[in-house]
């Protein structure tokens, strides 16, 4: 039994720009993979190819060359392709638009309603990714009254009732208020730490970025950048040429290094600088 | 205005008329209809206001939320009946103008304002003591045998549980784009029919384009959540029939049925 994940293997993705007719890559030979149990983030601006690519991860969009294994299954493979979107399940970036039902627990049940699972199964499922995502107490309301940050989290719970793997998240905190933020991201870590999901977290968030294993730099359809984020983050002025920023300490380390105070160049947190000050 | 609209709301609640199964409801609702315009004398409308007393006391919906319910209406059935009055022939009672008010017509005028404010205050009934969950699943359920004819029962129960979904959401969402336009100058308030109609073309087309893209990613959402139709499909709550659904659907059976027979007698 191998540990791969999620095995990216040369894909490119091109699309027809619909203005000058012309053919266009969103993913350019890209190869990645995803370990089991890993918290991996994928990092890049707008345009940089990054939500083409979660959206070919669970067969949503097929890439034009090049392979995608999801444990194994090509999502080529039409025959599979129900049971890889089970594995990999998909947190899109609007909460509104990816919640379905008008309840709370009818919207989590509806992928286990999809595969087919016994009711009482299903009746379990839910009440578990409810708890999970704590957000049991409001499992009988209506979607369209709970807050940005809660929303997403029923539709995570959504995600989770399918029991998948591996949970990618496409930039799911870019609509929310920082409340919400941090209520989403703290579940996200909660999945991966205490649940053993792999997680492939697409943002362009870089105090977010910093809670991963490992990080992925792309920028216009290519990995620019690959490491663990002191590794990443270390290299201020390649990611600002990339039209990225850095979190606000490590810049403020990065500063006090050139002015010669001697201090490594891979903080992170503010707790780490404060300890070394 | 819309708040106003009671028709279609749910009132939550947990008693013998909440808890019934849903098709019997609807059913019932059916029989309930047929019987209204069945009817041709005045005595079993006696029978029908404490058949429509009875389920609201049982409901525990108050009154007056039900009778809400009929101002929006009120209208439609004032229009209604003066038409009856008037457009009717037979023997003239008296005459006003070139308009003549037969007795037929005053008779006819009667049923049609009664028959309309017991039809809308026991389907509001039925929509305010049935959540809209349960109301599409009983949608689906009896119109699953003509899926052999071609009818996409499940598809049409899943437009109608998306659309509910969206209503509030989009509702919301003129709102915001209403108060951008009016930040930017624009008029919704002044103005003859036409020029208020034209107005609203501004909140019109950024509504639509909103609504075609949650559209296209709601049906991405899907997609990545399993959805491939209704086959194989199951449901976390299955509708069970009780014992107690049976036998109020039977009482109601015999109810109606005399209801219609006094017709023929």
């Amino acid at each position: 039994m191998n540990n791969i994940m999620i095995k990216v293997e040369n894909v490119t993705y091109e699309y027809k720009s619909y203005i000058e007719e012309e053919i266009q890559a969103a993913v350019k030979n890209l190869s990645l993979e995803v370990k089991k149990g890993e918290f991996l983030v994928i990092l890049g601006h707008n345009g940089s190819g990054k939500s083409t690519l979660s959206k070919m991860m669970n067969g949503l969009l097929l890439p034009t060359s090049g392979d995608i294994y999801v444990m194994d299954m090509n999502t080529k493979d039409e025959e599979k392709i129900w049971d890889i979107r089970q594995k990999a399940g998909i947190v899109f970036q609007n909460p509104d638009n990816q919640i379905v039902a008008t309840i709370v627990e009818e919207d989590v049940a509806f992928g286990p309603e999809n595969q087919g699972i016994d009711p009482a199964e299903i009746r379990k499922r839910v009440d578990d990714s409810l708890a999970i995502v704590e957000m049991t107490e409001y499992k009988k309301h209506a979607p369209h009254l709970l807050s940005g940050g809660q929303k997403q989290r029923v539709a995570i719970a959504g995600i989770l009732a399918m029991n998948p793997d591996c949970i990618i998240f496409d930039e799911p905190t870019s609509m929310l208020d920082p409340t919400g933020r941090i209520e989403v991201m703290n579940t996200i870590r909660k999945l991966n730490q205490e649940e053993g999901k792999s997680i492939v977290l697409i943002t362009h968030y870089m105090d977010e970025a910093v809670q991963g294993d490992r990080v992925v730099v792309m920028s216009q359809g290519e990995i620019q950048m690959e490491g663990t984020p002191k590794e990443i983050f270390s290299q201020v002025d390649k990611i600002k040429e990339l039209g990225l920023d850095v979190p606000q300490v490590t810049e403020l380390a990065h500063e006090l290094r050139k002015e010669g105070i001697d201090i490594p160049g891979d903080i992170l947190s503010v707790e780490e600088l404060l300890k070394l000050l | 205005m819309i708040k106003d609209i009671t028709i279609g709301q749910y009132f939550p609640g947990d008693t013998f008329i909440h808890r019934l199964d849903p098709r019997i409801k609807i059913i019932i609702v059916a029989l309930f209809i047929a019987s209204l315009f069945f009817i041709d004398n005045f005595y079993p409308y006696i029978l029908v206001v404490g058949f429509i007393y009875g389920a609201v006391q049982l409901s525990k919906v108050p009154l007056k939320f039900i009778l809400k319910g009929l101002k929006p209406l009120m209208f439609i059935i004032m229009i209604t009946f003066v038409i009856n009055i008037f457009m009717t022939k037979g023997e003239v009672l008296f005459e006003i103008g070139p308009l003549a008010v037969t007795k037929e017509g005053l008779r006819q005028a009667v049923f049609m304002a009664l028959r309309l404010i017991f039809l809308i205050t026991g389907t509001s009934l039925l929509t305010l003591t049935t959540s809209p969950i349960a109301l599409t699943d009983g949608i689906e359920k009896l119109l699953s045998p003509f899926k052999k004819v071609g009818l996409p029962a499940h598809e049409l129960a899943m437009m109608m549980t998306i659309a509910l979904r969206f209503i509030p959401t989009l509702l919301e969402e003129t709102d915001k784009i209403m108060k951008a336009q009016m930040a930017r100058g624009a008029d919704f308030e002044s103005g003859n029919i036409l020029r208020r109609a034209k107005n609203l073309v501004p909140l019109l087309v950024p509504l639509f384009i909103n609504a075609f893209r949650r559209a296209d990613e709601l049906a991405t959402a899907m997609e990545a959540r399993c959805y491939r139709g209704g086959d194989s499909r199951t449901r976390l709550n299955e509708l069970m029939l009780k014992r107690s659904d049976i036998v109020t659907l039977g009482a109601m059976i015999l109810f109606f049925g005399l209801i219609i027979s006094t017709r023929y007698i």
